[in-house]
């Protein structure tokens, strides 16, 4: 009944065209990620084995394992999650269920987003400065944990603050209609409602956490360590400074075994954020309201 | 007396919610707390520096960062120049291909395609900053030397598209945040005028979007800049003005991760770092509020 104009046609091919072009810039974003995977795995999966995972290191890292650097990563994360966690879902519970919109607010979210972009060294500063020096930490799994929490705060209060604004306000509004204070309604109703969406969050921060290497260097990780921390008050060893050592400080560390650790970090890291993508998914599939 | 006691309901539940009340207004005020701890600790061990050796004419001036020689001297202008080039050539590689991104994804793709590549973009972004590192020192300089037949792999070149790559997820996903603000009816106006997809995009989504693509933009500079471990294992890290891609340079984060762990607490070379430190933690600050008032303006026109 139409028939397509010459003018038409240009445009048609014009927005194939252009089409064309962004899908080949989109391509060539996400490629290098597989790329890389696919690069670490060939070059580390001969150095993994059990005894890789699960022994020290011998001979300032050219031999042995990496088991203390897994433990300390651990160690540091779970420091990191215990302060940054209660924090990060309390400020986020006043900014999605108390504040009003007012200049606190405001100055609030903009100290969040702040936080969120100083850079990881001045973290790092901060973290010198203010536990290792002041507060007496000493080069600590608590210095370093703390300065991670600080560091990784923003992404909890964000993700948290986004599970609770999804909660339908009808729910609160029909808990108060019932006599039930803001606290009541919160621990009942909105937490209950919304805590898939905060674990989802909390996994995320897991990943980042466990992949920093900037924030510990200078607060509690170091290259070797003759024995396994014993309590928060030691330093460790850590996973991401492992590689950073072992990668430029130190030599003649066989390729397999830089290329090894590489890929157990980075297996970590994606495992987790794929976890924590995966729970998203589901989640958002399931939703009732 | 009964009347005013039964209207009272000040009962355990209503002392919980209060003392809940100050917990959460506690927490919602920590992130300013921890902002001004930031710059208050940074400020107390760099202000040593800023009243003693330091020279503002030398310490933008100067390409002579020499801490550690008998007459330390510390110029920061070669490492200035050094985040400028990387994050330059970074931007120069990533902003084209992230923004193309944005608008494939957010007004091209859908359903699987679409969430797929979304997945991917942030398994891109998930990728720790060391391995970025690795991967620069490993992968790249090689390839690098064997392709453009130059002695050193490392430098601006390297770092600008492992940063570059770095700064690309937060970018393509504020980028994409931004085109799905611009509201249907904009595009179905366009569309019922006979416009092609094309068009709508570039003089209607485009032009609508562009201070949220603008914020973007913005980020993924902030991103760059205050990169640390990539930048210190892809770059060389010698201080050195520039002059070919394929020079190595120190950028300023840099700097302060290669040198704060040998330089004795107190020290002026100590508090020069920290120096350093007030400045990146000033431009950062800077360019986040530059973004947030980007973001806003669209809010507020709306």
């Amino acid at each position: 009944m139409f028939q397509a104009t010459p003018l038409n046609e240009r445009n048609r091919r014009i927005e194939r065209l252009v089409r064309a072009l962004f899908g080949l810039m989109t391509v060539v974003l996400v490629v290098p990620v597989l790329i890389i995977f696919a690069v670490l795995s060939y070059n580390g999966l001969p150095a993994i084995s059990l005894e890789f995972l699960t022994a020290a290191p011998a001979d300032q890292g050219r031999a042995g394992g990496i088991f203390p650097a897994i433990l300390g990563t651990i160690w540091l994360v779970a420091v990191a999650l215990l302060a940054s966690v209660p924090l990060g879902v309390a400020a986020a519970i006043y900014l999605s269920e108390y504040a009003p919109d007012n200049w606190l607010t405001r100055l609030i979210n903009l100290a969040i987003i702040n936080l969120a972009g100083v850079p990881s060294i001045v973290h790092a500063l901060f973290g010198v400065g203010a536990f290792v020096v002041f507060a007496g930490m000493g080069k600590s799994i608590l210095a370093a944990g703390l300065t991670l929490a600080i560091m990784t705060l923003p992404v909890v209060i964000v993700a948290t603050k986004e599970s609770l604004q999804a909660v339908p306000q009808a729910f609160r509004v029909a808990c108060w209609n019932m006599g039930a204070t803001r606290w009541q309604t919160i621990g009942k109703v909105v937490l209950p409602n919304s805590i898939s969406g905060i674990l989802t969050g909390v996994i995320l921060v897991v990943s980042r956490t466990a992949g920093e290497t900037a924030p510990i260097m200078f607060t509690g990780a170091v290259a070797f360590l003759p024995f396994l921390p014993q309590s928060v008050l030691d330093p460790t060893m850590a996973m991401a400074y492992h590689l950073f050592y072992i990668s430029t400080a130190a030599t003649g560390v066989p390729d397999e075994i830089r290329y090894g650790t590489a890929l157990v970090l980075i297996t970590m890291v994606l495992l987790m954020n794929g976890a924590s993508i995966a729970f998203r998914a589901r989640l958002r599939g399931r939703k009732k309201w | 007396m009964g009347a005013t006691h039964d209207l009272d309901h000040r009962g355990r539940a209503w002392y919980v919610d209060k003392l809940v009340q100050v917990v959460v207004f506690a927490g919602g005020i920590s992130a300013i707390v921890f902002i001004l701890g930031i710059f208050f600790f940074i400020f107390l061990e760099g202000i040593g520096f800023l009243l003693g050796p330091f020279q503002f004419s030398d310490f933008f001036g100067s390409i002579a960062w020499r801490p550690t020689s008998r007459e330390p001297t510390y110029g920061a202008l070669a490492l200035i120049a050094g985040t400028a080039s990387v994050t330059g050539l970074a931007m120069v590689v990533s902003v084209p291909f992230s923004l193309g991104a944005a608008i494939f994804i957010g007004e091209f793709a859908s359903g699987r395609t679409r969430e797929t590549l979304k997945v991917l973009i942030e398994l891109l972004a998930a990728v720790p900053s060391v391995v970025w590192g690795f991967i620069g020192l490993s992968i790249m300089n090689p390839l690098i030397i064997r392709i453009f037949d130059v002695p050193v792999g490392l430098g601006v070149l390297n770092s600008g598209i492992i940063l570059g790559l770095m700064a690309a997820p937060i970018m393509t996903t504020i980028a994409e945040d931004a085109l799905k603000a611009v509201p249907t009816s904009y595009r179905e106006a366009a569309e019922a005028m006979g416009a092609s997809k094309w068009q709508v995009i570039w003089k209607v989504v485009l032009p609508a979007g562009k201070n949220g693509l603008m914020a973007a933009v913005l980020l993924g500079v902030g991103r760059g800049f205050g990169e640390t471990m990539a930048v210190l294992m892809a770059t060389g890290h010698a201080i050195n003005i520039p002059t070919s891609v394929f020079d190595s340079v120190a950028a300023i984060t840099a700097t302060i991760a290669a040198e704060l762990g040998e330089s004795p607490v107190g020290s002026d070379h100590y508090r020069a770092l920290f120096t350093l430190g007030i400045l990146l933690f000033l431009i950062t600050f800077v360019i986040n509020l530059a973004a947030d008032l980007a973001v806003r303006g669209v809010r507020g026109k709306k």
